[in-house]
């Protein structure tokens, strides 16, 4: 097999400084190296290395190895951070999805800013949630409740598109306006400040939002 | 933009200039096969792996021998990843039930991931195994990435060497590139993520009953050690369709800055190690300032063009927890890199910053680019800039001491060709055929920026994608799938053939005549025949696309 694979260095390039020459110079393709090397850097990389790194997230971080999974009443409700889908009127609205919160598979529109696709549907989007509370105007509406994420899955709205909903949510649970403040709390207490006060976005968990708020009566 | 905005991009070019001496010495030093801190904690490793495989580390090959142990080893690698994916319905570790890979997508796979390009025609969450996400995937992950590294050190070694024909030993090159440099940074990065909440668990995937009662299934899967090789490794593949888009890809803006910064921590790195390997830091740190110069303007273009469009927050594709700062930041990382992983969908960018996407990629990616193969690639361009410099004068142009002639030239020529041939050839074709245009989600011209961007981040083994072509059909896995493999054999073989050419002529002494490469007149041809071999290939193919297409928006025009 070896022989197959064997060559002699050319000879111009030998030719030009042969007294150079020192180390053990290899004179032919070893492919039983390479096998061999294969073998063992995938098992290294792809068994060895994953199974470490699960056995460290498995004994150290439990929770989020397992996918940040969310309990309600010993009912799995989802994961806290994977988006679900919320249309009642009681619930706080998440972005719009282009997978419509069904995680297999993730992904987004990929419409350009000149489709005209894309054009309807926020025109759409903006028609719904105008429909839904009367009292606002469209240039009230935050970007995020128009425009749908890259994911399909983010489980995130701004504290203005929750602070947005507010009235709706309250109308449609029967509560008074004097419940308000207490939403307004809960938002505040639910919003995620930038990481180490500079990375990303403020932003609020909406699920863990609608769970607090059933929790709320 | 306010003041944040530019703070996140400030620290994120302070922590990636900050990091690039110490690991680019300790990268030279590992490369040379000296001790480091390292050596006492992965030593041991290093010495099991020679062992086991019979590698003689004091074996040195010429580039021939050194060139065919890189395309066999990748050869293997190909197939087995081919093979695995026609037979993981069998196999175990597959709990989500998934079928086999249909021959055309496993092998645009297999190439994609071999070629460190990580484009991706499925989704990963309802196409692969867990099995053939860890040992397919995961393990071409480090090896392409490894590859890069030793096609690097072989020219490198050629240009240092003293008339002798060696260029060090493959073998010895790809395992101290494991061992010492991808497997540590990707242990760090994972437990990191993970703690950040990356899932990372063989379990099947969770079945949830929302709050308004409906059904969800939540994909789980070894994804934190997947995605931290995708990252350190410019590979770019995600886990999860979506990519690092995906929550459980990137959960929080902490997470997203160690992943955008992970996408360029090791080429530029690089650049430092070639300094030193050479034994002249100086041009080390002006290759590694061209570099930057042109990633800064290519993300300044970016953000004036995103925040320009209107007063909005965000934007389609993009994720509340990032906001448009950092998805630009990442999308200019990812291409300049030859990453291509996306935290945001690039075919919702405005046209302009799609533009600068595409055609950092059609730089050949060799600002900062591939690991290994960013520095390779730059390095062809160099020794261009040194023979059209040698021209004007009239002198035989040398770089580093070692004369350029015909041979060096041709094979830099060719190195160019090869992936701009396969980019506008193959989108010109697809251009005309049915079966191709058939795949096209959008009209107008966002429709040619989907067709050329696609064949663009193939031939230039990127990855990211202006997903709204459906590219999981036959023509686009077989085409695009061999436009990967002739972007990367296509350039790294010249490399090979320069490297061998070049290890055996003699060093010339510097002379007052000699052309100087570590001044502010080198770094300025640099960056223009950079910019001139880029934009004479391919503008006219750009402003029938992105450029056409930010015209008629500005006009109000939609398609």
């Amino acid at each position: 097999m070896k022989d197959n694979f064997s060559e002699e260095p050319a000879n111009e390039l030998r030719g030009s400084s042969p007294a150079m020459e020192t180390a053990t110079f290899s004179r032919r393709f070893p492919f039983v190296i390479c096998v061999k090397l294969f073998i063992v850097t995938t098992i290294l990389t792809g068994l060895i290395y994953p199974l470490f790194i699960t056995l460290i997230g498995q004994s150290v971080f439990n929770n989020s190895s397992n996918g940040s999974i969310l309990t309600y009443n010993g009912r799995v409700v989802g994961s806290a951070l994977i988006g679900q889908k919320f249309d009642q009127d009681k619930y706080f609205w998440p972005r719009p999805s282009s997978q419509d919160y069904n995680p297999l598979p993730s992904g987004g529109s990929n419409l350009s800013p000149t489709s005209q696709q894309l054009k309807a549907l926020v025109e759409e989007r903006k028609q719904k949630l105008l429909a839904a509370d009367p009292t606002k105007k469209d240039n009230e509406i935050p970007s995020d409740l128009l425009y749908a994420s890259g994911s399909g899955l983010d489980p995130h709205i701004s504290p203005a598109a929750a602070i947005f909903q507010i009235d709706r949510v309250l109308k449609a649970r029967g509560l008074d306006s004097g419940k308000k403040d207490e939403i307004i709390k809960l938002i505040g207490r639910l919003t995620e400040g930038r990481d180490l006060g500079v990375f990303g976005e403020p932003r609020v968990n909406v699920l863990k939002l609608n769970d607090e708020l059933d929790n709320l009566r | 933009m306010r003041v944040n905005d530019y703070l996140q991009v400030i620290i994120f070019c302070l922590v990636l200039i900050g990091l690039t001496p110490p690991l680019g010495l300790y990268m030279a030093r590992v490369f040379e096969g000296k001790k480091t801190v390292m050596s006492p904690v992965m030593g041991w490793l290093e010495n099991l792996l020679y062992r086991l495989c019979g590698i003689n580390q004091n074996e040195e090959m010429d580039w021939k021998i050194y060139t065919k142990a890189l395309l066999y080893f990748n050869l293997l690698g190909f197939l087995f990843l081919f093979v695995l994916q026609l037979a993981q319905k069998i196999l175990p570790l597959n709990p989500a039930n998934l079928p086999n890979v249909a021959w055309d997508s496993a092998f645009n796979t297999a190439a994609s991931f071999m070629t460190n390009t990580n484009w991706q025609s499925y989704a990963g969450e309802t196409t692969m195994s867990y099995l053939t996400q860890m040992i397919g995937l995961t393990v071409q992950n480090f090896l392409s990435a490894a590859t890069g590294i030793t096609v690097f050190l072989a020219l490198t070694r050629g240009l240092i060497s003293k008339s002798k024909s060696s260029l060090g030993n493959f073998w010895v090159d790809m395992v101290r590139s494991l061992i010492y440099v991808l497997l540590p940074l990707s242990i760090l990065l994972a437990v990191i993520l993970n703690s950040q909440g990356v899932v990372q668990t063989l379990s099947s995937y969770k079945d949830a009953t929302t709050l308004q009662g409906a059904n969800q299934t939540i994909p789980l899967g070894p994804a934190a050690s997947q995605i931290a090789i995708k990252q350190l490794g410019t590979n770019g593949g995600g886990f999860f369709n979506a990519n690092s888009a995906h929550p459980f890809e990137n959960p929080t803006p902490l997470a997203n800055f160690l992943e955008v910064l992970a996408i360029l921590l090791i080429p530029a790195a690089l650049v430092y190690s070639y300094g030193v390997m050479i034994g002249n830091r100086k041009h080390g740190w002006l290759l590694f300032f061209v570099m930057f110069a042109i990633f800064a303007l290519g993300l300044g273009l970016a953000l004036w063009s995103e925040y320009s469009i209107s007063s909005a927050t965000i934007h389609e594709g993009q994720e509340v927890r990032l906001g448009i700062t950092n998805s630009v930041l990442w999308m200019t990382a990812t291409t300049c890199a030859s990453n291509g992983s996306v935290n945001a969908m690039y075919s919702s960018l405005t046209p302009l910053a799609g533009g600068v996407a595409m055609f950092n990629i059609m730089l050949g990616e060799v600002v900062f680019g591939g690991v290994g193969s960013g520095l390779y690639g730059m390095l062809h361009i160099v020794l261009l800039t040194v023979f059209l410099a040698g021209l004007m004068v009239g002198r035989t142009p040398e770089y580093l001491g070692k004369k350029i002639e015909r041979k060096e030239v041709q094979m830099v020529i060719l190195s160019i060709l090869l992936p701009s041939a396969a980019i506008l050839i193959g989108a010109g074709i697809a251009c005309v055929l049915p079966v191709a245009l058939s795949s096209l989600s959008s009209k107008g011209p966002h429709g040619l920026s989907e067709i050329l961007y696609a064949f663009t981040s193939a031939s230039q083994n990127n990855g990211s994608a202006f997903a709204g072509l459906n590219a999981n059909t036959v023509f686009y896995n077989v085409v695009l799938g061999l436009c990967m493999i002739i972007g990367r054999f296509g350039v790294i073989i010249p490399a090979m053939v320069i490297a061998g050419s070049l290890a055996v002529k003699r060093i010339t002494p510097v002379g007052s005549g000699t052309f100087a490469t570590d001044n502010f007149l080198f770094a300025a041809l640099l960056v223009g025949v950079l910019i001139i071999v880029g934009v004479l290939t391919f503008f006219p193919a750009l402003s029938l696309g992105p450029l056409v297409e930010h015209l008629l928006m500005l006009k109000g025009r939609g398609f």
